[in-house]
């Protein structure tokens, strides 16, 4: 693994009074009788990178999908540096990037025009929005590409694409669900590593879902472990770790708060694991 | 809003720039509608359309029909986008649900248009005697547009009760002949069986090819009435559609 830690800064202390980037309190998401998402409660501060971590089926895209306003939750609140995403969900929209589990940049128009289209819709003033479009590139190391269709990317780059979408807004808060699902591990190094400056350059606060622990050890200032819909422990990953043994690994810790589910071939519903599939056939 | 909109819209060209092939072989069948079916049928003058010549009733007639065709099955494209992830992508920003709708709307009105100046130069080779009026050409333009944005509408309205493809495929088949057939694009309404004639009068398509027909061939017709159905079905159909898109991003 050769991602380069010294970018990664601490995590910043809020001033007192300061909202969190992300509160999320009491959050119930069901279908039909099937509770997805169980009571969730997860705080993040700004600068921070946090880790929601579980098999398939464990409720995290679904959990993800109702904090950025696609679905309406059954029970609790979810608010972003203080604003309330269910009474106020465009205002809450305006300080989210998000990048969907799918590979989601449109293959029919060029890299350029795939981030042009977001800095339209996010109100970037005209006259900035060829100098922001152009810097959400470079920061994605996708310049000399730019006017190429995205169907001619690889995966990894239309993984860093999509960030550079993200990104034309200047969000204050990223979510990124599988973010490095079904790429190499040379795209998902660079993934990771963009993802790290990112937060390094502009202290945005990161959530994002993954099933791979490796990536939750590299990435994570914090994790919280979803097991059927809940919440198992929350924690920085090397406590968490050394809190079972010297030679304790995330897996460990893993099955340790679910008594073994990581192994558990009930979860990871048709739903979800038809996503994940999909997700990686896309990237080929 | 209109900002949005006018990003989307933006989007949907860029799209049709980039990728034309569908246009030309979409115009195929409209082409042969005129050049079969309405060459044959001028010929044998089985159908009763008065002082006009037959090709020239049916010019409008395939117009609108192309307009029907190439919309129907546009709710595939937003199940394409759903399952892509685009959907989930674009609702996510601060763009109001109508502005998505209507985007789609627009670029269902923009393919629908090419086709239109495909069949009119092909009409006018045959000798159709179409009007040189361009104030009742845009109009024509303006009605084709109105009327592909409500198929299109439509069709998202369907994906987004049955979600799926393959049943957006099936009812899209299901209602593209019978809309086509129980108007007046083919044969004047009077010829009809009674039951067809109240079809055919509750069927948007037959205002689009009353219009078109006022418009580009110069026949009696009720433009205000046939506007006002068009646009107040596009707009309903917009609404419907905007009120589904989140059952189909769920």
């Amino acid at each position: 693994m050769s991602i380069d830690h010294s970018v990664s800064p601490a995590v910043s202390t809020p001033a007192r009074g300061d909202p969190p980037a992300l509160d999320v309190r009491g959050l119930t998401y069901r279908f039909g009788e099937k509770t997805a998402v169980d009571s969730l409660d997860l705080e993040l501060a700004a600068g921070e990178i946090i880790g929601l971590l579980g098999p398939n089926g464990a409720g995290k895209t679904t959990a993800i999908r109702v904090i950025v306003t696609l679905l309406r939750p059954a029970a609790g609140s979810v608010c972003v540096f203080g604003v309330d995403a269910a009474r106020q969900p465009i205002r809450a929209r305006r300080l989210i990037g998000y990048v969907p589990q799918m590979l989601s940049a449109d293959a029919g128009l060029t890299g350029r025009e795939n981030v042009a289209l977001f800095a339209g819709l996010f109100d970037v003033p005209r006259r900035r929005r060829r100098a922001r479009v152009d810097q959400a590139l470079a920061a994605m190391g996708l310049t000399d590409v730019a006017d190429r269709l995205a169907r001619t990317y690889s995966g990894g780059m239309v993984r860093r694409l999509e960030l550079a979408q993200a990104l034309v807004n200047a969000p204050r808060l990223l979510i990124l669900d599988e973010p490095t699902v079904g790429l190499d591990p040379i795209a998902r190094d660079s993934v990771w590593e963009h993802v790290l400056r990112l937060r390094a350059e502009h202290g945005m606060a990161v959530l994002l879902t993954t099933h791979y622990m490796e990536e939750a050890d590299v990435l994570c200032d914090r994790v919280a472990l979803m097991h059927a819909g809940r919440v198992r422990v929350t924690g920085v990953p090397s406590e968490l770790k050394a809190a079972l043994g010297p030679r304790a690994s995330l897996e460990d810790v893993f099955r340790h708060h679910t008594g073994g589910a990581l192994a558990s071939d009930k979860e990871g519903d048709f739903r979800d694991v038809q996503h994940t599939r999909r997700a990686a056939s896309r990237v080929g | 809003m209109f900002r949005r909109l006018a990003t989307l819209s933006l989007v949907e060209l860029q799209k049709l720039r980039h990728d034309r092939v569908e246009l030309y072989t979409r115009a195929v069948q409209p082409a042969l509608w005129l050049l079969v079916f309405g060459v044959t049928f001028n010929r044998i003058h089985a159908i009763p359309t008065g002082s006009v010549p037959y090709l020239d009733y049916l010019a409008p007639g395939i117009l609108a029909q192309s307009a029907l065709f190439i919309s129907i099955f546009y709710g595939i494209q937003i199940i394409w986008d759903r399952d892509a992830g685009v959907l989930a992508k674009l609702m996510v920003t601060p763009t109001p649900r109508t502005a998505l709708v209507t985007g789609k709307a627009f670029a269902a009105g923009v393919r629908a248009l090419i086709q239109v100046v495909v069949v009119v130069l092909l009409a006018a080779v045959l000798g159709v005697g179409l009007t040189a009026n361009p104030l009742k050409l845009v109009g024509a333009a303006v009605a084709v547009m109105i009327g592909a944005a409500f198929f299109s509408c439509l069709s998202i309205v369907i994906a987004g009760l049955v979600l799926s493809r393959d049943r957006l495929m099936g009812i899209g088949q299901a209602i593209m002949m019978p809309m086509f057939f129980a108007s007046n694009a083919l044969y004047p309404v009077d010829i009809m069986p009674a039951w067809v004639r109240v079809v055919s009068y509750l069927n948007p398509l037959s205002y689009l090819v009353d219009a078109l027909r006022g418009l580009l061939i110069g026949t009696h017709a009720h433009l205000l009435l046939d506007f006002a159905v068009l646009v107040g079905s596009a707009v309903g159909a917009i609404m419907a559609a905007s009120a589904l898109l989140g059952r189909l991003a769920r």
